[in-house]
């Protein structure tokens, strides 16, 4: 392993600053991707960036209108441990307290999931499915566009050269909605995702019929996918088995895995019905506890 | 359960706190690789990036060159051995493999083997160093299964390897079949023909780690006198000792091995595979080397237990099973050795087999050399037997377990290899799992199942040697040359405190290097409570003895009239004569001297040991997740010295056993890569995915020991694969043939995914 320089910006500015000194960056925020990576070999950098120190980065707050603005290195244990979030958006506690054990919880972040880009990353369907977006910014000011827009392929994003993660950004959710993310894993414990689903459906003021719904799958494909038309399909129907079992299906129809040492094609499509399926009925729940 | 009169033992059977409890808790307790010494540096291993492939030239120049680096070296720096076979303790190989394992010679037969070692000031120099070695390599197509291996066009790994056939000949091709063995009894044919019921199945097993914590390591210090000392983490110092004298050709005399703490083996740290290499980078480069490996390097290149193909088929009348005809191929890796033999010995012997038939191939293929693994050989064959058990049970509307009584072997019955059992438990083993309130209570709910198997293993004998010197104040400390993997520090010792009558806190248990007591064998083969245990045992003897001889010197009297007992001695017709052990010891001086007691054996009636498990399960059909609900484990362990550690070798047993059931394989790409080389996928059991194990300790005194004590730590891995395959075939209706029985399998299988 070569030597690496390490630099600790206090200010998104000097972060800027950081980026455009000629040499080749890797961002540190809990380091629990980057560093086991560059142990590795899997990654070579001049320099390490650390993110931990930027006050935009480090806190996060609740919108006037019910959003919840997340900065990007805050990490998964301060969210699930504040009350509030826990009430108002079980699924970011569902994706928040499945990534790693109390350790990893301690130090890692969404900035740290979603810039890793990993087709499998625990908290992306999670985030898609509730609608959320990212605050990328960069000296040339900052621009905002959906979660589902940032991935182009395993490890790569949409990120400039000279541009970071500032805010993961959760609108305001509907009235009566409700979401869950789960994932399968062969054990109970310290795995990476076969396959994982976020759903959220919106049901009408009745509860009886539903008016919008969003599916996000991870690992069947390089990168996470929104499938919008399986959550289109729901739109305007009851929540039966038989509607949930048709966007289940479509959703299997977007996967497009590959085989390896942690699943099959065929068992990856299959997850992808099961999971789906199983991830409507818990988002239904809790929709109508809402 | 007891199943006779116990002695009225007042050390054995009670659970005292480990000798060597307290450094480990505290991380004071010295490993492989917390060996520091003055003036030592680092090294680094450079290993095939293929897995079969011609090894054309080797150009160490540049490395040379390199800042830092002190010494380069490869297969030609070792002597050239013979094709002696080097008996390990648990598993054998020739000199000369064992050579070319340690550095590639012509051939690089696996991913990961080694090709050249680097000593240099520090690590980041030497990992530098390794890729600056120019290596031209001509890549052969690899061979990764049995049954390619097996094939008349397969590429062969060694052209002049010829198969050791049943009749003992050479094969008249070349193959990469190294050895087929027979055994053959009674008649097949006829009772197969006069049958109820035959059930015929092939099964499949995956290569699998015992995935120990602690990566190999070796330190190496050639003194310029030509004297070598190795630290290691070994479970055996002296067949370390053994191995690198016939590898790079020194008397035994001129090593001495210091065995560090180890952290887990499990069969795995017998061979040797870093401190010959570290031993000659020290000789080129004059100071100590250390080498240690990675987790990668740990699944690639040291040894893991065989995968391999099985095909059984049994026949049953009157419920009796009449016949046996089965048929075992091992993958032994890179080069011949797999337990194949330890397999088909075992897989038949819980049962009385009149007729049967069982062939035993040793299959090289593009893998690393098998190591031994907690009763090699037998959880794979037992897998394949058990299940055909169970069906046939099935078939005959017999309860599991009463079919498994109804058939089993008992003192007398011959074994397939025709050797009679002497006292076993297996009877009483089978009934404990019968009676267990878990087998007792019924299996409720839909997806569920309960399964059964039984296993054996021999357990092995050996030689073991041990000394004890008797201190002024009564204490004695124990001098041993087994290194401690499971307790045995505090299993021995409360076998001298036993023999001798003292508290186990009053002996003091230390285990020493090679130079420092006799030649013990491997703590391996589950004997090193039994036999070591005997070798305590003759040093109590043995101080017992002087101690009367002291005794009737003091009292002016003859050494007939002194008697030793209850932790003292005494005149034994004059009552006022008696002496406490520790007041004898107090007068060692006057006595004679200072009093030491000694024990060396050849253990040779180990006592096999038999287990029963009952596993429920649960298994999710549409994600093909299997549960383990509840697990229970009977078995015959003889005597229970220390029964707290008992159980946890029969838990640890079962744990690896699930493990292996349900999701541990080693997973190849076509290009002969593991691409799971780390504990994130290789997916052992974590705690989450365990119930709590039930252990039942049945004790069927070994008459071969004074104690009665029989080895138990490898046997509990041997039931629970088959268990588990039937319970999830009870649970599901469906058989699942191939390992691991994993969620991908099991969802693949039931809805007929590809
Ligand atoms: C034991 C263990 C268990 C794990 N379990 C899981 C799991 O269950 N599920 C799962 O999804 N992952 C898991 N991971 C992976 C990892 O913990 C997560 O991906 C985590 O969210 C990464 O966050 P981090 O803060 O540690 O990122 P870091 O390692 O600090 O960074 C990761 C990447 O993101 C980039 N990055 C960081 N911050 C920014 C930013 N502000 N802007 C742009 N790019 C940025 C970095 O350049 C780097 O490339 C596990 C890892 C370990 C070691």
């Amino acid at each position: 392993m070569k030597e690496i320089d390490y630099l600790a910006p206090s200010s998104l500015g000097e972060a800027y600053a950081a980026l455009q000194n000629g040499k080749t960056s890797a961002f540190l925020a809990g380091g629990t991707d980057i560093i086991v990576q560059l142990r590795e070999g899997r990654k070579e950098v001049d320099q390490l960036i650390d993110v931990k120190h930027i006050p935009e980065l480090v806190s996060y707050a609740w919108t006037d209108d019910g959003g919840l603005v997340i900065g990007a290195s805050v990490p998964f244990a301060e969210i699930y441990e504040d009350d509030e979030i826990v009430r108002r958006l079980p699924c970011v506690i569902d994706c928040a307290t499945l990534v790693g054990g109390i350790q990893i919880q301690s130090r890692a972040c969404f900035g740290g999931n979603i810039g890793n880009s990993g087709p499998a990353a625990d908290t992306v369907p999670a985030l898609i499915a509730l609608g959320a977006t990212l605050t990328l910014g960069s000296a040339d000011g900052a621009r905002d566009l959906p979660l589902e827009d940032f991935f182009t392929g395993p490890g790569q994003n949409v990120l400039g050269p000279g541009e970071l993660i500032i805010t993961v950004n959760i609108p305001p959710q509907p009235a009566n909605s409700g979401s869950f993310f789960h994932r399968f894993i062969p054990r109970n414990e310290m795995d990476i995702a076969v396959v994982n689903v976020g759903a959220r459906i919106d049901l009408d003021a009745g509860g009886e019929r539903i008016e919008g719904a969003r599916i996000s799958v991870g690992a069947v494909a390089p990168v996470p996918l929104f499938v919008a038309a399986a959550g289109d399909a729901l739109v305007g129907e009851t929540p039966t088995e038989d509607s949930f079992a048709r966007a289940a299906d479509i959703a299997a129809e977007a996967a497009t895995p590959i085989t390896d040492m942690r699943g099959s094609i065929a068992q990856r499509v299959h997850l992808t019905r099961v999971l789906t399926y199983r991830a409507l009925d818990r988002a239904l729940e809790r929709a109508r506890e809402a | 359960m007891t199943t006779t009169e116990k002695p009225d033992y007042k050390v054995i059977g009670t659970r005292p706190i480990r000798p060597d409890g307290v450094e480990k808790v505290t991380g004071k307790a010295l490993y492989g690789a917390d060996i520091h010494l003055p003036d030592l540096v680092q090294g680094a291993v450079l290993r095939s990036p293929h897995a079969h492939a011609r090894i054309l030239s080797i150009d160490t120049s540049a490395a040379e060159a390199m800042p830092g680096v002190l010494a380069v070296v490869t297969h030609s720096d070792l002597p050239v051995v013979a094709d002696k076979v080097l008996d390990m303790g648990e598993g054998a190989s020739t000199a000369s493999d064992m050579s070319k394992n340690v550095l590639a010679a012509d051939k690089a037969l696996y991913r990961g083997h080694a090709v050249a070692g680097v000593a240099a000031t520090n690590v980041h120099d030497a990992l530098t160093a390794i890729e600056a070695i120019k290596v031209e390599y001509e890549v052969l197509p690899p061979v990764l299964n049995v049954q390619d291996a097996m094939r008349d066009d397969a590429p062969l790994l060694d052209a002049s390897r010829h198969t050791r056939t049943p009749t003992g000949e050479e094969s008249e091709n070349a193959s990469n079949v190294a050895a087929h063995n027979r055994f053959e009894g009674g008649d097949v044919e006829a009772a197969f023909a006069d049958a109820d019921i035959v059930v015929e199945r092939e099964f499949d097993t995956k290569m699998v780690h015992q995935g120990y914590i602690e990566p190999h390591n070796g330190t190496a210090n050639w003194n310029s006198d030509g004297t070598l000392t190795v630290w290691t983490s070994t479970q055996g110092a002296f067949a370390v000792r053994g191995a690198l004298a016939e590898l790079l050709q020194l008397p035994v005399s001129r090593i001495r091995v210091i065995p560090m703490e180890i952290g887990g083996g499990f069969g795995g740290k017998i061979g040797v595979y870093l401190e010959p290499v570290a031993a000659l980078l020290s000789r080129k480069c004059g100071r100590p080397v250390q080498l240690t490996m990675d987790r990668t390097d740990v699944f690639q290149a040291t040894g893991p237990t065989s995968g391999g193909h099985m095909r059984g088929k049994i026949a049953v009348k009157d419920g009796k099973i009449t016949a046996a005809e089965v048929s075992l191929a091992f993958e032994a890796g890179a080069f011949p050795g797999s337990p194949v033999m330890a397999g088909a010995m075992c897989m038949l012997s819980p049962y009385e087999v009149e007729n049967f038939k069982v062939d035993a191939y040793d299959v090289v293929v593009n893998k690393p050399k098998v190591a031994a693994y907690r009763a090699p050989g037998a959880p794979n064959a037992s897998f394949c037997v058990e299940q055909l058990i169970d069906e046939l049970a099935r078939e005959t509307g017999a309860d599991p377990l009463q079919f498994r009584l109804s058939n089993s072997a008992r003192e007398g019955t011959r074994m397939i290899t025709g050797v009679a059992h002497p006292r076993i438990g297996q009877e009483e083993t089978v009934q404990a799992a019968q009676a267990s309130d878990h087998y007792q209570s019924p299996i409720e709910g839909p997806n569920r199942g309960r399964g059964v198997a039984g296993g054996f293993w021999f357990n092995a004998g050996m030689q073991s040697s041990v000394v004890a010197s008797v201190n002024p104040d009564g204490t004695v400390n124990l001098i041993e040359g087994s290194t401690d993997i499971g307790g045995t520090r505090a299993a021995l010792a409360m076998q001298l405190a036993e023999t001798l009558g003292i508290e186990y806190d009053s002996v003091r248990p230390t285990v020493v290097d090679t130079d420092s007591v006799g030649h013990n064998d491997v703590t391996g083969g589950s004997r090193t409570a039994y036999a070591s245990g005997q070798a305590v045992y003759e040093a109590g003897l043995d101080i017992q003895q002087q101690m009367v001889a002291r005794a009737a010197q003091l009292w002016e009297c003859e050494a007939e009239d002194v008697e030793y007992a209850d932790g003292g001695l005494r005149h034994t017709s004059d009552s006022e004569k008696t002496m406490t052990f520790a007041e004898l010891a107090g007068k060692q001086m006057e006595t004679g001297g200072p009093l030491q007691g000694r024990g060396s054996v050849v253990a040779r009636s180990p006592g096999a040991a038999f287990g029963v498990h009952v596993v429920d399960v649960e298994v999710d059909p549409d994600t093909g997740k299997v549960d383990i609900l509840r697990y229970t484990i009977a078995q015959d362990v003889g005597t229970a010295v220390h029964p707290a550690y008992v159980e946890g070798q029969m838990q640890g047993g079962v744990v690896q056993g699930i493990g292996w059931a349900l999701n541990e394989e080693y997973y190849y790409g076509e290009d002969g890569r593991m691409e799971n080389a780390s504990f994130l996928d290789y997916r052992m059991p974590t705690s989450l995915d365990l119930p709590m194990i039930d252990t039942i300790i049945v004790e069927v005194p070994n008459p071969g020991h004074p104690f009665g004590v029989r080895g138990v730590g490898e046997v509990p891995i041997v039931p629970p694969l088959a268990a588990i395959a039937n319970a999830v075939h009870d649970a599901t209706g469906h058989r699942f043939t191939e390992l691991p029985i994993s969620p991908r399998r099991v969802v693949e299988e039931l809805h007929n995914l590809q």
